[in-house]
């Protein structure tokens, strides 16, 4: 994905005048050659989150159209009210791309995992939502985001994530995408998910259960209309983050159906509301939250399993 | 605009009756923060910044950020006399469905550069204005008013360090420098000493001077910047709440709400002293 970003990125700047980017002293191997081809176009503001975000704001007033690359932590929260009020409340057209989705850094600890980032900048007013799921969503994204004129968060992964989609595929900010379709239950995906929730459909078909899957590439503003047709339609709902289950995908889907006429099984699979007490790779940690491929198939079969059963209503886990 | 030093001492006078007033009658608050800063920005405003009332947007024009942004009610009210908006307005101030909020608001009234109220994000604004304006318009010049309880934000700091490491002679930063903060004097919660020698280490050309002194600010206005290729630091002391004795080095006047009695004797005052 950082590779999609930084090739779009540069495609931008040489079709647009107005566009600025600004890192926050972050972009080994992914700057390199870009900072040379547009100097002047590319600024180092040093290690310095919250003044990244008010310079990025006294540009944009001047017209710029400003991306801001960071680690999403550094990105999102050490200067969460710069965010708030340079950026939402004066309704500026700054991207800020974070990098390092999940679990993305994890060896790296939990200073530098991302698992808050969605739920808090979904709070703010004006704020875009935009978490590329494949190189491919991250480029469109990428590209989307200079026409809006608001502010914007893009999630990014960090290890050469596949391309899922399919080509000739629509990319709409705001809107998902249904990438099969099925009639047992739906996987909800997004951002550095997507790829396990492509896996997991497999695993689902050998089991001979019809899985649909559907990319939220943009969890602001929400497909609710897409939402509520999945939720007429189909007897059952997963949601897939990298994330915690507080804020993200999953809350944020849950909000449509206790909304909706319609209230299909549903069950959220996201980041459970802990730090890590234990390092290890990206699947590792990934693993201590049931978000691997075949632990995911397993809750899914329960989920339909109990529906199948009429057990009636069953706790969370 | 060419005044004489006296014009621009009526006018202050003018504005701080004025904003003294609408505070009053809004029932709010900030009057020795406002009147600390008034002086400057009235020889800002009708006197050094190049910018054009009938044509706010003029982009060839000179922006100022008012990093203070509590106090707003004496930069509503300077715009207002400076002719950007009608002074009828002003009666409006933080009342029920009027967009003149409280602290510092861009949409409030043609002339504002950029909202305001949480103390430390006006600098780096400034910064990334000027780095924008070095490139695309040479002229304009961007001026950013702190306040001196701002400067213990750390993004104050930040944002000085890039601006003296981008070299950005286009910014001019000015500190009203009035040695009370929100909840003490400044010297006892927070010592900003030596606070000049703070800015010249972060690569500012530093001018000290009275901030009520119309001859000093003007004359160091004329000459910018003070050195090129160096951001500009006006440290600009001050005596909070200027101008009404019974409100002159009190921090209380951070949070009082003016009574019509002190409202009267305050104006009254202010034409002795000003007269």
């Amino acid at each position: 994905m950082r590779n999609a970003f930084v090739k779009t990125l540069t495609e931008l700047v040489h079709e647009d005048p107005h566009i600025m980017v600004i890192t926050g002293d972050l972009g080994f191997n992914v700057f390199d050659e870009f900072k040379v081809q547009y100097p002047d176009r590319y600024l180092n503001i040093g290690v310095s989150e919250a003044n990244m975000i008010g310079v990025a704001a006294g540009l944009a007033l001047e017209g710029k159209i400003v991306y801001v690359y960071s680690i999403i932590p550094f990105a999102t929260m050490r200067c969460f009210e710069q965010i708030r009020n340079d950026l939402c409340y004066q309704n500026l057209n700054v991207n800020i791309v974070g990098v390092g989705g999940g679990y993305s850094y994890s060896y790296f600890g939990a200073t530098h995992h991302a698992i808050e980032d969605i739920s808090i900048m979904r709070t703010l007013p004006r704020m875009t939502v935009i978490c590329p799921g494949d190189p491919w969503e991250t480029s469109e994204a990428v590209r989307a985001v200079a026409n809006l004129p608001g502010p914007t968060y893009l999630r990014l992964g960090k290890r050469g994530e596949p391309t899922v989609h399919k080509p000739g595929t629509v990319f709409t900010v705001g809107k998902g995408i249904i990438i099969e379709e099925g009639t047992d239950v739906t996987l909800i995906a997004t951002s550095t998910m997507l790829e396990g929730a492509s896996q997991t459909v497999q695993l689902l078909k050998a089991k001979g259960v019809s899985p649909m899957l559907v990319s939220i590439h943009t969890i602001k503003p929400l497909d609710v209309k897409l939402l509520r047709d999945i939720a007429q339609r189909l007897p059952a709902i997963v949601t897939l983050e990298e994330h915690s289950i507080f804020g993200g995908l999953g809350s944020a889907v849950a909000e449509v159906l206790a909304e909706s006429p319609f209230h299909p099984r549903f069950k959220r699979i996201g980041v459970l509301d802990s730090f890590p007490d234990t390092i290890g790779t990206q699947i590792y940690l990934r693993g201590k939250h049931g978000l691997n491929p075949e632990q995911i198939c397993e809750k899914v079969l329960e989920l339909i399993g109990i529906r199948n059963k009429e057990y009636g209503i069953v706790g969370d886990d | 605009m060419k005044l004489t030093l006296q014009e621009l001492s009526h006018l202050a006078r003018d504005i701080r009756k004025e904003t003294l007033r609408i505070i009053a009658d809004a029932k709010s608050c900030h009057v020795g923060s406002c009147f600390s800063c008034i002086d400057i920005l009235t020889a800002l405003y009708f006197h050094t910044l190049r910018i054009d009332p009938k044509n706010p947007p003029w982009s060839e024009r000179d922006r100022f950020i008012m990093s203070k942004g509590h106090g707003v009610a004496a930069l509503y009210v300077t715009l207002a006399k400076r002719g950007f908006c009608s002074p009828d307005i002003l009666t409006h101030y933080i009342k029920d469905g009027s967009a003149l909020a409280g602290h510092v608001t861009r949409t409030a009234m043609p002339g504002i550069e950029a909202s305001t109220g949480s103390l430390g994000h006006g600098l780096s604004i400034g910064v990334g204005m000027a780095l924008a304006l070095k490139k695309d318009q040479p002229q304009s010049r961007v001026f950013v008013l702190l306040s001196d309880g701002e400067c213990d934000e750390g993004s104050t700091w930040e944002a000085a360090l890039s601006a003296g490491h981008f070299g950005l002679d286009n910014l001019i930063a000015i500190v009203d420098y009035n040695k009370i903060q929100s909840y003490g004097r400044i010297a006892e919660v927070m010592d900003l000493e030596p606070l000049a020698d703070k800015w010249r280490a972060f690569r500012f050309e530093v001018r000290e001077l009275d901030g009520h002194d119309f001859s000093a600010l003007i004359t160091a206005f004329s000459h910018l910047p003070l050195q090129y290729g160096k951001p500009t630091l006006i440290l600009a002391h001050t005596i909070k709440g200027k101008g009404v004795s019974f409100m002159e080095n009190d921090f209380e006047w951070h949070y009082h709400t003016p009574t019509s009695q002190q409202v009267e004797d305050g104006i009254c005052e202010l034409y002795q002293r000003y007269a």
